[in-house]
């Protein structure tokens, strides 16, 4: 099996504080890895890493054949060059909790903008398969409507889609259902589990264990900055190992 | 007050009307992207050009613009005897002026477009200068247009102090036509024109915010 992301004790630190401490895992192809835990854990903090939203302060990320770092001078990571930080940006798709569509771009220009500016296609070219992409994720009778005219759940699709047009290896999501309201929140899932299907590589970071434990090969369970347990949806949520693993979805359960 | 004395006073004032329009016009072509670029500086991470832009933000609004325009024409020949034409010097001091109070409105817009969509902007590939002009500018537009025509109306009625280095333009005919006539007539169909000109940029405006309420920023 082909591997596609290697994390390597991954330190990310804001001021004094460390958000991720050591943090080493791989992702291989066709794989869908879910990292849950409660706010602050770091989860998220590793995802933006990995598509360099957030500088990182050790350790190193592959993606591919290409690592983010290339050395490191007295302990300050000194990043690979322009090209290659591209070349990884565009292996990589990324969903956000609050779906950052361009508002003030139509449904199908949101989908189409990166493929006409980014991978210069013909505008006719993406459009068409802008429109694939809409109708697979269900929605394509909005594509002419603003984002602002549609719900959190139609908006999350296109933004899925629109993550899913630049073709990247690799997709990652934030938290992809938590800015919706919960009758919203099934529809989103639906496609992300069509997605696990047709075997997309994915990284999710959730709070839906039980969608996790349904969609994912891997679960990682993160607390204050570091993997406690990383497994099958068997292995981590059925028997967890670890006293904090066990807490937390003690504490998850009851709130169900 | 007859009518044929104030259709030639209107005609006479008129003749003033190119020399303010130009003075208002070349202010918002060269001026709006100046402040464009002045915004960016004072947002800048090298420290040395945010302290600059935030010292000659402080000095334009700080001083009074008629100040200004003196200075900007007489002070190149107290120091090195340089003198050059009196039009030129209020473009460059209009432009100085405007740039920095353009420069505080497109800050404000700026600092409120989500950070969430420069990430997508970047996760999909895109340079910081399509990411600026395609994703960050359009919403930027939308949302300083209300502030952007308060500043644009006041500019029209600032050229009046054009003449303070002797310009002719609408408001310097009418006071001359006052001191002719001894009457304040002049000075009010001056006014008039003002109004007028004023009521073409609110309508513009408002014509541009009706185009632009296709979708809402949330």
């Amino acid at each position: 099996m082909k591997e596609i992301v290697k994390v390597e004790n991954l330190v990310k630190k804001y001021k004094d504080n460390m958000a991720v401490k050591n943090v080493s895992f791989t992702v291989n192809e066709g794989e869908v890895l879910a990292i849950i835990g409660s706010s602050g854990s770091g989860k998220s903090t590793v995802l933006r890493c990995m598509n360099q939203l957030e500088k990182i302060d050790g350790g190193n990320i592959k993606i591919d054949e290409d690592e983010m770092i290339k050395e490191y001078k007295n302990g300050k990571p000194m990043y690979n060059d322009k090209e290659t930080l591209k070349k990884m940006n565009l292996k990589c798709g990324m969903v956000f909790q609050n779906f950052n569509l361009f508002p003030h771009k139509s449904i199908i220009e949101n989908v189409t903008e990166a493929m006409i500016t980014v991978l210069k296609m013909d505008k006719k070219e993406a459009e068409e398969k802008a429109e694939k992409l809409l109708d697979k994720m269900g929605i394509k009778d909005k594509k002419d409507a603003y984002p602002c005219n549609l719900s959190g759940g139609q908006q999350q699709r296109v933004s899925i889609a629109r993550a899913l047009a630049i073709e990247p290896e690799i997709l990652f999501m934030d938290e992809p259902t938590s800015a919706l309201d919960p009758e919203l929140i099934g529809e989103v899932l639906k496609v992300i589990k069509k997605l696990a299907e047709e075997k997309k590589t994915m990284v999710i970071v959730t709070h839906e264990i039980q969608f996790a434990s349904q969609v994912a090969d891997r679960i990682i369970f993160m607390d204050k900055g570091s993997i406690i347990e990383m497994g099958t949806p068997k292995e981590v949520i059925e028997k967890p190992k670890e006293e904090r693993t066990k807490q937390f979805l003690q504490r998850y359960l009851e709130r169900e | 007050m007859d009518m044929s004395n104030i259709l030639n006073l209107t005609k006479i004032l008129l003749e003033g009307l190119g020399t303010t329009l130009s003075i208002f016009i070349l202010t918002l072509v060269i001026g709006i992207p100046a402040g464009i670029v002045v915004a960016i500086a004072k947002n800048s991470k090298c420290k040395i050009i945010a302290w600059i832009t935030k010292i000659y933000i402080l000095i334009i609004r700080g001083t009074p613009m008629m100040l200004q325009i003196i200075f900007v024409y007489f002070a190149p020949y107290y120091l090195f005897r340089i003198s050059y034409d009196r039009f030129v010097a209020v473009i460059i001091a209009f432009v100085i002026n405007y740039a920095a109070y353009f420069a505080e409105i497109f800050r404000s817009g700026m600092v409120s477009v989500p950070k969430g969509q420069k990430e997508a902007a970047f996760t999909l590939g895109m340079t910081k200068t399509q990411t600026f002009f395609r994703i960050s500018l359009p919403q930027i537009i939308k949302r300083i247009l209300p502030a952007l025509s308060n500043e644009v109306i006041s500019l029209i009625k600032t050229t009046s102090l054009a003449q303070i280095i002797g310009i002719t333009e609408i408001f310097a005919l009418a006071q001359k036509q006052a001191s002719f006539q001894f009457s304040i007539v002049p000075l009010c169909v001056a006014g008039v024109i003002y109004l007028v000109l004023c009521a073409v940029i609110t309508f513009a405006f408002h014509k541009a915010e009706k185009k632009l309420d296709y979708y809402t920023i949330t």
